[in-house]
């Protein structure tokens, strides 16, 4: 039986707190995602578009969320992974990642999965569902 | 108007799931982990859940979207199995819909992009749904 397996609803992952938000790892995300709209990396167009000064992709937050099931890779795969948009992450704020086990069985388990920023406001909430159909490739 | 796109495709693009670039993304997350980018400890490495961002996805001829103003309100990914590294793959984009909603800073533009992901036999491999919402300012600007 699989750490994964032993998990049931109610329970939480190993909670991960992020280093605070800089300015460099949203240059390196636009790069790595393509995604360059300037609201992310440049202060002046973040206030042109009336916001107090850049912010985070959301998809950002949303990439980093999904490491708390990295280290279950040996055992499936992510099948369903939805996300709301609740909040903005601005510079030096401080990410912690949180997921709760909804239900578990045999073939999946299903997680309630949100990014709180330092007051403990969801920026980012909604849905892992972790299937344990295992990838041949994915061997150790 | 959005509404005129509902339905509306793009043509198929391939993409190669690039080793370098997947490095890349799972270090721009944070998650460097040795099943996205170590090929001497697996015999084939996986792509990270997010990763389908990177990908060309073709053009929906007459959606056209402003580059700033909009806001991305959900996003929602499936998989029939993981992405694997180096392997080729054809990506389109559909829109699923359009609807308006009043709400306090006036009214609201949602729409909804499908993409998908298939293996060269067509396949599915993953599907993503995007919501994205217009403001009526930048609906304004738009003059739609």
């Amino acid at each position: 039986m699989s750490a994964l397996d032993e998990l049931q609803t109610g329970d939480k992952l190993e909670t991960i707190t992020l280093p605070p938000v800089s300015r460099i790892d949203l240059i390196k995300y636009a790069g790595a995602s393509g995604d360059y709209n300037p609201i992310h990396t440049i202060d002046e167009e973040a206030e042109k578009a009336g916001l107090p000064g850049v912010i985070a992709h959301g998809m950002w937050t949303m990439g980093n969320l999904a490491k708390l099931f990295t280290p279950f890779y040996e055992h499936g795969f992510i099948q369903d992974y939805s996300i709301r948009f609740k909040g903005m992450v601005f510079l030096n704020d401080v990410i912690t990642l949180h997921a709760e086990v909804e239900n578990n069985d045999k073939e999946q388990a299903a997680f309630h999965v949100r990014a709180e920023n330092q007051k403990g406001k969801a920026v980012i909430e909604g849905q892992v569902v972790f299937s344990k159909r295992e990838i041949k490739a994915v061997t150790y | 108007m959005f509404k005129q796109s509902i339905g509306k495709k793009s043509n198929r693009v391939k993409n190669t799931v690039e080793r370098g670039a997947v490095k890349k993304f799972a270090e721009s997350i944070g998650d460097p982990h040795p099943v996205f980018i170590d090929d001497v400890a697996f015999s084939r490495n996986i792509a990270p859940p997010t990763f389908p961002r990177v990908f060309d996805y073709g053009e929906i001829e007459g959606l056209d979207l402003p580059k700033k103003g909009l806001i991305h309100g959900e996003q929602n990914y499936h998989y029939e199995r993981p992405l694997f590294v180096g392997e080729e793959i054809l990506c389109f984009a559909e829109v699923e819909d359009y609807y308006e909603r009043s709400g306090k800073s006036g009214d609201m533009g949602f729409l909804k992009v499908k993409r998908y992901g298939e293996d060269l036999e067509g396949q599915l491999i993953f599907s993503e749904e995007q919501v994205v919402i217009i403001t009526e300012a930048v609906r304004k600007e738009m003059r739609v």
